[in-house]
């Protein structure tokens, strides 16, 4: 019943992990259309269909089972909570009777995942599963979006059933607004009228609900620049003249100086993270502040919005731009100019010198022509990769952005690739990070999904020992990883090609024989240990206060 | 200051803990509860006093909202409405003072339920001060246990909390 149901929602693809509670679906999978991927942990399946989920837009599907299966679930679901990617996860229950009984491999994994999912259900009755099952996926994927799982005891799953597939969901609590208030847009377009020097502030809610293009044309029309948080950066294109990078904590010095310079913020399915904002009551002091956002509760969580607007970015922006006229901003896109000239993002990689990992990250970018689908693990790298990968395309990043998750990149990348298989994927991963999850290589092998993985190894949790050496006077606590494993010879251990790239004329030698290389490949690059990533906002200061360079 | 919310939520197993958990996650205080079903068995209503400033409170409604199995929430505090808490008292009492109590029972309307040699318990039902009230003067006796339930309130008139809104005669009020 399970797979008749994921066939009408045309689920060609699951990630997953067999086990005692789940024999029943596994036996059902054994002879469906549906393909199934193997990882080799649980962990590594959510994150394998969060990234599928993330590039593709679809949501992404799970079976595990019960006990450890379950709860080793936890973090990936985590990870797509914060970040809002559509996911449905089937669990397997131990039995209905002996729910409640410590039986073997029982776990609550409906009160574990309680805060961390958008919503569970545990089925009692074989007659509600199709309705579930509709449920949970129109739920992930619809307003905003997010995980949602299925706890389904092994009687459940064993019981015949009538499989009547319902057309439609009825769900009485939840009514997500779509379409923003009229009377707000138009104060919107008022401000942007009045506005001289606008700055557009651009989340994931552009990327997932698909306003890039309108994105563009508002931008342009209007003379906007446009900077991203870290999840909306292939939002808008990196190369573009009105692109400003990513602002927040390691964001470019002119996103940060132009927000804080800004009269008009317009914040767009963003959220005013922490990471982003700095100390909230210096963030765009100066500025209005118009919020669009799909969730109500995100509006005036963490700063007071000037014009609210509840709604979908797409359809919001659909009614502002049809208001809204041309409008052109010389002196405001001079200032930026001046901005960017006065502390440009830059590093100096000597030839025959120690590798920078900027350089590496750059090279990245002009070998894929910064078309790849890209993924990263989370740290210094995955900020090296916000600062110096354009990106060109949306839904080209999947980047665990909220939770911060160590040991997402690489099996996301798995489920990137297998979402969008004619694509170039990289997995951006630091050393530490990459052995979080390295044991997907075999799966890598197995399906012969063909990643390729660059190491930024400086045998350091760099971005930690970054914070040592900054805020710890280099008291460096376990943060070193120098007896970490020969990632060449452990790519080849698992049957995959490994790289090696020390010095700078190789890097590009080796990024395209990685590239013609049809399977996976691990490429380590043997990078400066002690690189920090600048500019950087110490915790809880403005954002204007930013330190650029080891001197200071 | 403390503020009252009326929700209703689809009667479901679970219900209960998704909405005390997302009051303990985000650090909202609960004050007190009172849950019970409607005349409609499939819809429970929930009576949630939570002290909060007003931005605190702007939160947890709108987080609340994202429950899924929250069907509505009203605002009652600004609204003319009758608050009851239930309160059972039991209080030492022996021959020589049990004249006194009973005194002060019946000036506050409350109820004697049950009488032993040592003690008596006593019910009564009313808003806040009167509650404290009676508290305090029998605290003199000493009190050897109390139980309260949470707070409960309907609108005054005939508004009522409605499943899609607050309606007077049919019409949206709230």
């Amino acid at each position: 019943m399970v797979i008749e149901a994921l066939k009408k929602e045309n689920v060609d693809l699951i990630f997953g992990y067999p086990g005692g509670a789940v024999l029943n679906l596994y036996d059902q999978l054994y002879d469906a259309d549906i393909r199934h991927i193997m990882t080799r942990h649980e962990q590594a399946a959510v994150h394998a269909a969060d990234g599928y989920a993330r590039v593709t837009g679809r949501p992404g599907v799970v079976f595990a089972t019960s006990g450890p299966g379950a709860t080793n679930l936890v973090t990936g679901i985590a990870t797509a909570y914060m970040d809002s990617v559509p996911l449905v996860l089937i669990t397997g229950q131990v039995s209905s009777p002996l729910i409640g009984t410590d039986a073997f491999q029982e776990a609550d994994i409906c009160g574990i995942t309680l805060p961390i999912t958008k919503h569970n259900y545990l089925v009692t009755d074989i007659a509600d599963l199709p309705r579930i099952i509709k449920e949970a996926f129109y739920l992930a994927a619809s307003g905003r979006c997010g995980p949602v799982l299925i706890d389904l005891p092994k009687d459940i799953q064993q019981a015949e059933g009538e499989f009547r597939y319902p057309k439609n969901v009825q769900i009485p609590g939840y009514n997500p607004t779509y379409d923003g208030h009229l009377g707000q847009i138009n104060r919107a377009v008022k401000a942007l009228a009045r506005a001289k020097k606008p700055v557009l502030y651009v989340g994931g809610g552009v990327v997932s609900s698909g306003a890039h293009e309108l994105l563009l044309e508002l931008a342009e029309r209007t003379e906007t620049p446009v900077t991203t948080t870290l999840m909306g950066l292939s939002a808008f294109p990196g190369c573009h003249p009105l692109s400003l990078g990513m602002l927040g904590m390691h964001g470019t010095y002119w996103a940060n100086i132009a927000v804080n310079e800004a009269d008009l913020l317009i914040a767009i399915g963003a959220r005013f993270d922490d990471r982003v904002t700095g100390k909230i009551n210096h963030f765009a002091q100066g500025a209005n502040i118009i919020h669009i956002d799909i969730d109500p509760a995100e509006i005036g969580k963490n700063i007071r919005a000037d014009v609210p607007i509840v709604g979908d970015a797409k359809r919001v922006l659909i009614e502002l731009l049809k208001k809204t006229d041309s409008k052109q901003h010389p002196d405001w896109l001079a200032r930026i100019e001046e901005l960017k000239n006065c502390v440009p993002l830059d590093y100096c990689q000597e030839p025959e010198g120690e590798l920078l990992p900027q350089f590496v990250i750059e090279s990245i970018y002009r070998e894929t022509k910064g078309e790849a689908v890209i993924t990263t693990e989370v740290g210094q790298h995955q900020m090296w990769t916000a600062q110096y990968y354009k990106f060109k395309n949306v839904r080209s990043l999947a980047s665990s952005g909220g939770l911060g998750t160590m040991g997402y990149g690489f099996p996301a990348s798995l489920g990137a690739q297998l979402g969008r298989p004619e694509e170039t994927v990289f997995c951006i991963a630091g050393d530490g990070s990459f052995q979080m999850n390295s044991q997907e290589l075999a799966t890598a092998v197995n399906y012969n999904i063909p990643v390729k993985v660059a190491i930024i190894n400086n045998q350091y949790l760099g971005m930690v020992r970054q914070w040592q050496q900054i805020f710890f006077r280099r008291r460096y606590s376990s943060v070193a990883l120098e007896n970490g494993p020969d990632f060449v010879k452990l790519a080849e251990a698992y049957g995959a090609v490994g790289l090696r790239a020390e010095k700078a004329a190789e890097v590009a030698v080796v990024l395209r024989q990685a590239m013609a290389t049809p399977g996976p490949v691990v490429i380590d690059f043997r990078v400066r240990a002690e690189e920090n990533v600048f500019p950087m906002v110490p915790p809880n200061c403005p954002t204007c206060e930013m330190i650029w360079s080891d001197e200071e | 200051m403390k503020y009252i919310l009326a929700i209703l939520v689809e009667n479901k197993p679970g219900v209960l803990v998704r909405v005390a958990g997302l009051f303990a996650r985000r650090g909202f205080n609960i004050e007190s509860l009172a849950v019970g079903k409607t005349v409609d068995p499939t819809v429970s209503r929930m009576t949630i006093e939570v002290k909060a400033d007003e931005k605190t409170l702007e939160q947890v409604v709108k987080q609340l909202n994202k429950l899924i199995n929250i069907l509505r929430i009203s605002n009652l505090t600004h609204e003319p409405s009758v608050n009851r808490e239930l309160v059972m008292i039991k209080v030492n009492a022996n021959p020589a003072n049990r004249a006194e109590i009973q005194q002060i029972v019946e000036t506050f309307r409350a109820k004697i339920v049950d009488v032993s040699l040592q003690s008596v318990i006593i019910e009564i039902t009313g808003n806040e001060e009167k509650l404290e009230a009676i508290l305090l003067l029998l605290s003199h006796y000493g009190i050897l246990e109390t139980v309260r339930t949470g707070k409960i309130a309907l609108l005054r008139g005939s508004k009522v909390t409605k499943n899609g809104g607050v309606k007077e005669n049919g019409k949206d009020v709230l």
